[in-house]
């Protein structure tokens, strides 16, 4: 599977970024395993301990596995001025999870991010691609119990 | 596209789709959409004055309708803004006098 | 043949969508269809129009009525009572000490407010090339292309006046006249799309909203300094940027705009879209170019302090609302431009407010204009009427100025001599 997708990708070292995004994209939890590494560096021929160095670089490739739905909320100052640590709050106590944690059904990992760049709108969370803004605590549990239904 | 004039050809194309948002028009045409109105036919009017620009490619006219105008004996009413002429208004008009008004 | 007589835009900037325009846009689908008017009435999804707190927002025309916080139950009215029978809602107007302030353009957000960067954004499609090219697109690309020595474009823009919008103020035609001047075999051109600093979406608004402007922009920069790729440097926190631009560079090639031979002028261009994967430190021009090279994004020492290279070449670093100011430059000229501003700042410039300010969103103004007049004119002041008590200008490395500062210009030179 992880050779299918660096074939996609020329050879080249610059394609390392997008190779690391897709496969943690398509893994069902949500991360780059042991084997994915390896299977990167035969392909694109860069030792792993390159690769290692850049995927722990970057905040969004996670090493460990993760749950199904990644919850990104945002830390940054304009929506703490807005409240984001009563959202913190609330999604810790509604998953039972702390941040970095994945709840025990492997639906949900809790993580904190950078601005996302919503901020006319904030509080901000991004769960997988899509944004949800203008958070409240009622609001956030409306989400989760939204998207724990259609899972 | 390869020239400078091969790009103004989409642009006075594109600009005639987006002519709604304003720029230029030449004459609007109002229709009187209040209650009364609508019971007259206002919609039927409406909808001929739009058939009948499309058709006759009319660029520059533009059709937009607004509330009770007061006038209930006269509905439908169709109010006509030149640019620098004063406002015609229209009463008692059907979808004959639409296609006629065109001519 | 078209019967079109309304044009509905909602605003699809990420906080809109964040506040739900998608789903009121599909609902809008729906009534169109029971009131049998479909065929009527556009539909057309903006980039950011700029006042988030009001979000969802729409702008119908031709009237050019504006509704703030419009909700999915709200659409059959709007149908029934403005698209049927031409009676606008005036509940979801803004209102001014209970006046309904039904157009656009008499919202007082908007009245201080010059646009030129941000020009289409909120006005056009940005997923239709040809509503770019409607509002005067690619005419300075073919203008430049076909009548224009790449040394006068960067006189051109010497005598705009125009600085660097990522937060230097670092003038533009230097940079590009430090590439223009080294020869190589290739040269490259990267749009910095990599806003990280909190508060900020600016450049994502520009990217989201006005795509072909930014590739519009890119083109004629490479064009002046003789390179012929281009990187677009996108943060993955921004998806809909990231789509937007690729979309954009896929129409453009399409129908050979970008590719070989652009206007007939033996000028070649091609370019992509790379991203990142959240680090902050990327924004910084080393770093980005490391990113962009499949490396961690360490900053690194420039052999010269002004000229970066990528892949060993040389290579400009420019941020999106300096690029997205570019295609307006050649448009209207560079007097046009620079009599706007300050003697030193020149031009406009977009900011994003956030916090607690009445109206949060995206505003461009002249420079030089005062940080009360941003606050309180533009913004609406605080929420709830509070004391204002102080303001973060910039991102990490800006500072904050107190009720002491109000009166600061916002340019490169007041902004700097204010903070502490």
């Amino acid at each position: 599977m992880y050779k299918e997708i660096c074939a996609k990708y020329a050879p080249t070292k610059d394609n390392l970024i997008y190779i690391l995004h897709e496969i943690q994209d398509t893994h069902p939890q949500h991360y780059i395993s042991e084997e994915a590494v390896q299977a990167i560096s035969e392909y694109l021929k860069v030792p792993e301990n390159h690769i290692y160095g850049v995927l722990t670089f970057y905040s969004m490739y996670s090493t460990k596995p993760r749950g199904k739905n990644i919850i990104r909320l945002c830390e940054s100052p304009p929506c703490y001025i807005k409240g984001s640590d009563n959202v913190l709050r609330k999604l810790k106590s509604i998953l039972n999870v702390s941040v970095g944690e994945t709840t025990k059904d492997g639906k949900f990992t809790l993580e904190l991010c950078a601005c996302l760049g919503v901020c006319g709108n904030a509080p901000v969370m991004m769960i997988n691609d899509d944004v949800y803004g203008d958070l409240s605590e009622e609001k956030v549990e409306e989400i989760i119990d939204k998207i724990r239904g259609r899972n | 596209m390869k020239t400078l004039a091969d790009l103004k050809k989409i642009r006075e194309k594109a600009q005639e789709d987006m002519k709604l948002r304003g720029g230029n028009v030449r004459i609007k045409i109002v229709v009187g959409m209040g209650t009364s109105g609508i019971a007259m036919g206002a919609r039927e009017v409406m909808k001929t004055f739009l058939e009948e620009i499309a058709a006759r490619n009319l660029t520059d006219v533009l059709v937009t309708q607004t509330g009770e105008k007061g006038l209930s004996s006269m509905e439908p009413v169709v109010d006509l803004i030149e640019e620098g002429k004063p406002k015609v208004t229209y009463g008692n008009m059907n979808p004959d006098k639409v296609k006629k008004s065109g001519g | 043949m078209s019967l079109k007589r309304i044009d509905l835009l909602i605003c699809c900037g990420s906080g809109c969508v964040s506040a739900g325009s998608l789903k009121i846009k599909e609902r809008f689908h729906e009534v169109l269809a029971e009131h049998n008017i479909t065929s009527e009435v556009n539909i057309i999804e903006t980039g950011c129009m700029g006042p988030c707190d009001y979000g969802p927002v729409m702008v119908i025309y031709p009237e050019g009525i504006f509704y703030k916080k419009v909700t999915v139950d709200d659409v059959a009215e709007i149908v029934s009572e403005h698209f049927v029978k031409g009676r606008p809602v005036s509940r979801l107007m803004l209102h001014d000490e209970e006046k309904a302030i039904a157009a656009q353009k008499d919202v007082p957000f908007y009245q201080k407010q010059v646009k030129v960067a941000l020009e289409n954004c909120g006005y056009i499609d940005p997923e239709s090339l040809d509503e770019y090219i409607a509002t005067g697109g690619y005419e300075a690309l073919g203008t430049v292309l076909t009548e224009m020595k790449p040394q006068d474009v960067i006189d051109l823009i010497k005598e705009s006046g125009l600085r660097g919008r990522g937060g230097g103020g670092f003038p533009t035609h230097i940079k590009w006249q430090m590439v223009h001047d080294n020869k190589a075999d290739e040269k490259y051109i990267i749009c910095n799309g990599d806003e990280g600093d909190p508060g900020a979406f600016m450049d994502r608004s520009l990217l989201e909203g006005d795509p072909h402007r930014i590739l519009e922009g890119m083109m004629i920069a490479a064009y002046a300094m003789g390179a012929t790729n281009g990187f677009f440097y996108i943060r993955a926190e921004y998806p809909l940027a990231i789509k937007r631009i690729k979309m954009a560079i896929e129409q453009a090639k399409e129908v050979g705009l970008m590719g070989k031979d652009i206007f007939g002028s033996g000028f070649c261009f091609d370019a992509e879209v790379r991203t990142g994967a959240g680090a902050f430190v990327c924004g910084e021009e080393m770093a980005l170019i490391h990113s962009i090279e499949g490396m961690r994004g360490n900053p690194t020492p420039k052999l010269h302090i002004l000229l970066c290279r990528s892949w060993g070449k040389p290579t400009v670093v420019n941020n999106v609302e300096t690029i997205g100011n570019i295609p307006t430059i050649f448009r209207k000229g560079a007097e046009w431009f620079s009599s706007m501003g300050t003697e030193k700042s020149k031009g406009t410039k977009v900011f994003a407010l956030t916090g607690d300010i009445k109206n949060t969103g995206l505003v461009e103004v002249p420079m030089g204009i005062t940080l009360r007049e941003l606050i309180f004119d533009v913004g609406g002041g605080m929420i709830g009427n509070h004391k204002f008590k102080a303001v973060q200008l910039g991102g990490p490395s800006g500072g904050c100025l107190t009720v002491d500062h109000l009166d600061t210009g916002v340019d490169y030179e007041s902004s700097k001599n204010a903070v502490p």
